[in-house]
């Protein structure tokens, strides 16, 4: 149990690559927190995944202690976010849990998106700011532009920013002074009854769910029985304690802490991020405001490359969602692929980490079928449906409109960009809100629909900026526009799995370009096969895939069967990487490349 | 029931394992050495001969293969000595079919005589092109001139010559291949093959064309009008083809090669040499040490064979099939389906008779001119599951 005076809590908000990771293992470090032996790069991520990727996924946090210039012990609690998009509530809720915030923009490159919508995240949470320029070991570095830049866009005072280089050590010790100094004590009375808030869970298998709370008012004990105000549900608390990276036991967590508790609790799925522990008997009246139920973005189907593993897919996608409460699946059947699951998923990164962690963790090769949002179909008796599968499009003549869902893009690149971006974001039905310039950046904002955005626009802005266009986004509303199911019909046969919502007026372009990239992603066939685009009854594209012309082996003779035989092994195991429709076999990558839109 | 291998005949392949230089297309066991102990080799030769003959006593044998390798490399007393090994062993049939692969130079022409005094009957030449530039090209080491009084030379001492030539060259048109074709054509006696350059990995062309070289090498759609081009000019001249890259007057096919392809049995002897053999009711495949050093110590400590694997009864059925396609005559189904005991998926053969692959007289599936161009993909579809 600490003095309230004597705890910092803080976050630390920066763009990808923008150094967080590296300045927190820094601080990690230099305060004696970990060994120098036990060090690893990256110390909080603790996925293969993050970090490889260089993401967080999961909020992480650290205890540091530190006795400053003042001669006082000071707990320092360090909670990691997600620094990403598609776990934006994630991320509001560890901004609350904490009073202050670094923000972390590198020197050589200034202020991106992504840093914009995290430090108005922490803004929202009325931190305290201590900007921090860093990697000013590297040549390009400009402290003195960069530190304009946020005083211009973020508006906040820069000119005492801390000069780091967190890969050469220089500014660690001000930047530890500087959280001392400037940060404020949490506040919270240890009389009044337990309120404390869930900031995030994850599952241990030995452990069962780990609880990772912040202490608002009351103290939290070991054997205490606790409650979640949201689901109602009672637990007993088996373990209290803080991460020094690793798990520590203690005895209490009072005001202002930031610790673990495991609780045997069996699912992460019965905590929710958000939601207000107190205890069972004399609890706290009102909850912790701000608490919403995670609500799926973006749905695609994920099938088993090969059909007879579909039973262990369904154990990973059940172990998966165990420690997952954002990520929601159901069985789905589809013509084409077979047996699987449509899956229900924060954002892209959201998606692609847990079809990357199937693949890799669980050795299953997956089809994904296109990612789709989530339409709201108005049917002619007044009733609205959620559309989760364009697969599933009830017929028109039952539909009065349809609605989808709509973003709030900001996007920064330099000048040279800028065309290219406007006319990206106008070819996918955007509605210019705002173009300002920022420190020799544009900064444009866009009313853009989610669905134009969910498949490869970053992929394509990336590409058009080389590189240098950051990019965020938040969901705004939904709005009716003229949306119609295109199918594709692959030698007469209509391919489900491929199916897409488009808008009318798109239709015809998206149409063209699916036909051409089928073409080029089916191998030819002994026959010819035609590929055609349509809505309703209508081709609005088609393409021909012509004949196979040569297949053979020139040469073979008795030394060559062996041989043969197994070219011909591995094709039939190339097969099973193929799905058959008709006479026509597609390869699973064309299912998620057909879709890509290579303006 | 009689043991399947009696359908095609039985046959002795001899791999002579060296070159005077690696071709760069060339992705057979072939090693360049400068001293060679040839009465070494031939009684290595000799105690394979026996060890394998040992297995299958009184068998009748329908033909010996020296490939290789370049074989005309070897003494013609090296030959004799095996070809004798193999009559000690063996009872031949009477139209017993004994080949030579030759490289068609000089010095190899004046062997010529001697193999056929060894019992040779046949040579097949391997002269691959009809101009300078492009043997070049290929690591030839001859020219067509020399090539031509090589030919010659066989002629006057085999009734039997065969020539290779291989085609959908670098940078070849369709009329350079036409031309070149019909001045073979004028050379040819009953017998050509003509195979399209692949390109295999493992090879110094392989290597080329990873790295982005090798270019102008024909399209798809070029080489199968070559192809077919090719299919055309030679039924024209009587010289149709009964196998993807074999044509033949009628009668005058390469009796060893149809053993292959009709799935015989074959003894095969010599660095690297596969074999096929059914022993005891059971057929094996059979595979010898690769490096010629290794094959021969190991013949010195009793057998230069390092693979004797069981083929399944479905293996067998797919071998069988894999390689009688290859021939017009096609494919027996019920010899198929004697050895898988499972029928041919009748919805495939139904597809690819729809699509005019093949024929099915319902005693033999033949492979069309249309599915012989593909003929990968149609054994493919008619053996997936």
């Amino acid at each position: 149990m600490t003095e309230l005076a004597h705890i910092r809590n803080f976050s630390i908000v920066a763009h990808i690559d923008h150094g967080k990771s590296t300045l927190a293992d820094r601080l990690i470090q230099s305060t004696g927190t970990v060994q120098d032996r036990e060090m690893k790069e990256q110390m909080l991520d603790a996925m293969d995944i993050e970090r490889e990727r260089g993401i967080t996924i999961k909020a992480n946090t650290v205890r540091i202690d530190y006795t400053a210039d003042d001669g006082q012990a000071y707990v320092l609690n360090l909670i990691d976010t997600p620094g990403h998009v598609d776990f934006a509530y994630e991320v509001s809720r560890s901004m609350r849990a904490v009073e202050g915030s670094l923000l972390v923009v590198d020197s050589s490159q200034g202020v991106e998106a992504q840093t914009l919508a995290n430090v108005y995240q922490a803004i929202d949470a009325d931190h305290e700011i201590v900007p921090v320029l860093n990697k000013i070991d590297l040549p390009a570095a400009d402290c003195d532009r960069v530190a304009e830049q946020i005083e211009d866009v973020i508006g906040i005072d820069a000119s005492g920013a801390i000069r780091v280089s967190a890969k050469t050590g220089v500014g660690i010790h001000e930047t530890l002074e500087a959280i001392v100094k400037y940060l404020p004590a949490p506040t919270g009375t240890r009389e009044a009854p337990l309120k404390a808030m869930l900031v995030d869970s994850w599952y241990d298998a030995y452990l069962g769910v780990i609880v990772l709370v912040r202490i608002m008012d009351g103290v939290l004990k070991k054997n205490d029985r606790i409650r979640m105000m949201q689901n109602g549900s009672v637990h007993q608390v088996d373990r209290i304690g803080v991460f020094r990276p690793a798990m520590a036991e203690i005895d209490e967590l009072g005001p202002g802490e930031i610790g673990f508790l495991t609780a045997s609790i069996k699912q992460v799925r019965d905590t929710r991020v958000g939601d207000t522990i107190t205890h069972e008997k004399k609890g706290c009246e009102q909850p912790l405001p701000g608490f919403k139920p995670s609500q799926p973005v973006v749905f695609c189907g994920l099938f088993p490359a090969d059909a007879s593993e579909f039973e262990d897919l369904r154990q990973a996608i059940e172990r998966l969602a165990l420690n997952d409460a954002s990520f929601s699946y159901e069985m789905e059947t589809s013509a084409a692929l077979g047996f699987g699951f449509r899956c229900g998923f924060l954002g892209l990164l959201h998606l692609e980490v847990i079809r990357d962690r199937i693949e890799r963790e669980y050795g299953i090769d997956l089809i994904t079928t296109a990612p789709s949002v989530v339409y709201h179909i108005h049917m002619r008796d007044g009733q609205m449906t959620e559309l989760h599968n364009p697969a599933d499009m009830p017929d028109l003549t039952h539909v009065s409109h349809v609605e989808e869902p709509r973003i709030k893009a900001t996007i920064l690149v330099p000048d040279d960009y800028l065309g290219d971006v406007l006319k990206l974001c106008q070819d996918r039905r955007g509605i210019q809100m705002d173009l300002t310039y920022v420190g020799g950046r544009a900064m444009v904002v866009y009313d853009l629909p989610l669905n134009e955005v969910v498949f490869d626009f970053y992929d394509r802005l990336k590409s058009v900026t080389k590189g240098y266009a950051s990019f965020d986004y938040q969901l705004t509303e939904y709005r009716q526009d003229h949306l119609v199911k295109m199918s594709v019909l692959v030698n007469d046969e209509p391919v489900d799995a491929l199916s897409m919502m488009v808008h009318r007026d798109r239709a015809e372009a998206r149409g063209r370009v699916m036909v051409e990239k089928l073409k080029d992603l089916i191998p030819r066939h002994m026959f010819k096969i035609p590929i055609q685009a349509a809505i309703g009854g209508k081709v609005v594209a088609r393409e021909t895939l012509s004949a196979m012309r040569k297949d053979v082996t020139a040469k073979c003779y008795g030394g060559d069967v062996s041989r043969k035989k197994k070219l011909l092994e591995k094709q039939k195991k190339g097969k099973k990487k193929m799905r058959q429709f008709g006479r026509v076999e597609i390869p699973q990558e064309a299912f998620i490349s057909a879709l890509k839109m290579d303006d | 029931m009689a043991e399947d291998w009696r359908n095609a005949g039985f046959a002795l392949y001899v791999h002579w394992p060296f070159c005077q230089a690696k071709c760069p297309y060339c992705d057979f066991n072939s090693h360049v050495t400068r001293q060679i102990d040839q009465s070494r080799w031939a009684a290595a030769y000799l105690c394979e001969i026996g060890r394998v003959a040992a297995e299958t006593p009184g068998r009748v044998l329908n033909s010996i293969f020296f490939g290789g390798g370049t074989p005309s490399l070897m003494q013609p007393d090296t030959v004799a000595t095996v070809i004798e090994a193999a009559r000690a062993h063996w009872p031949f049939a009477n139209d017993i079919e004994i080949s030579l692969e030759a490289n068609p130079s000089s010095v190899e022409a004046g062997r010529f005589a001697g193999y056929r005094d060894a019992g040779v009957n046949r040579i097949s030449m391997g002269i691959q092109a009809l101009n300078d530039a492009d043997l070049r090209r290929l690591g030839r080491l001859h020219t067509v001139a020399e090539a031509r009084a090589a030919f010659d030379i066989a002629r006057s001492c085999f009734d039997r010559v065969s020539f290779d030539l291989i085609y959908a060259r670098q940078e070849q048109s369709l009329q350079d291949w036409q031309n070149e074709l019909g001045q073979a054509l004028t050379m040819a006696i009953d017998h050509l093959s003509l195979y399209q350059l692949s390109i295999e990995d493992g090879t110094a062309f392989g290597d080329r064309y990873k790295a982005g070289g090798l270019r102008g090498l024909p399209t798809d759609d070029l080489s199968a009008d070559m192809y077919q081009l090719t299919q055309d000019i030679c039924a024209d001249h009587g010289l149709p083809a009964y196998e993807v890259s074999n044509h033949a007057r009628p009668g005058a096919e390469s009796r060893h090669n149809l053993i292959y392809w009709r799935y015989g049995d074959y003894a095969g002897i010599g660095p690297g040499a596969h074999g096929r053999l059914t022993l005891g009711g059971q057929r094996f495949a059979t595979e010898s040490y690769r490096m010629p050093g290794a094959w021969l110590e190991a013949v010195n400590s009793g057998s230069g064979e390092n693979l004797r694997n069981a083929i399944s009864r479905q293996d067998q059925a797919e071998e069988y099939l894999m390689m009688g396609l290859r021939l017009r005559s096609g494919l027996d189904i019920d010899r198929y389906h004697e050895l898988s005991r499972q029928e041919l998926n009748p919805a495939r053969r139904h597809s690819l008779i729809e699509l005019g692959m093949i024929n099915d007289s319902g005693s033999h599936i033949t492979v069309s001119d249309r599915g012989m161009i593909v003929l990968n993909s149609v054994i493919a579809e008619l053996l997936s599951v």
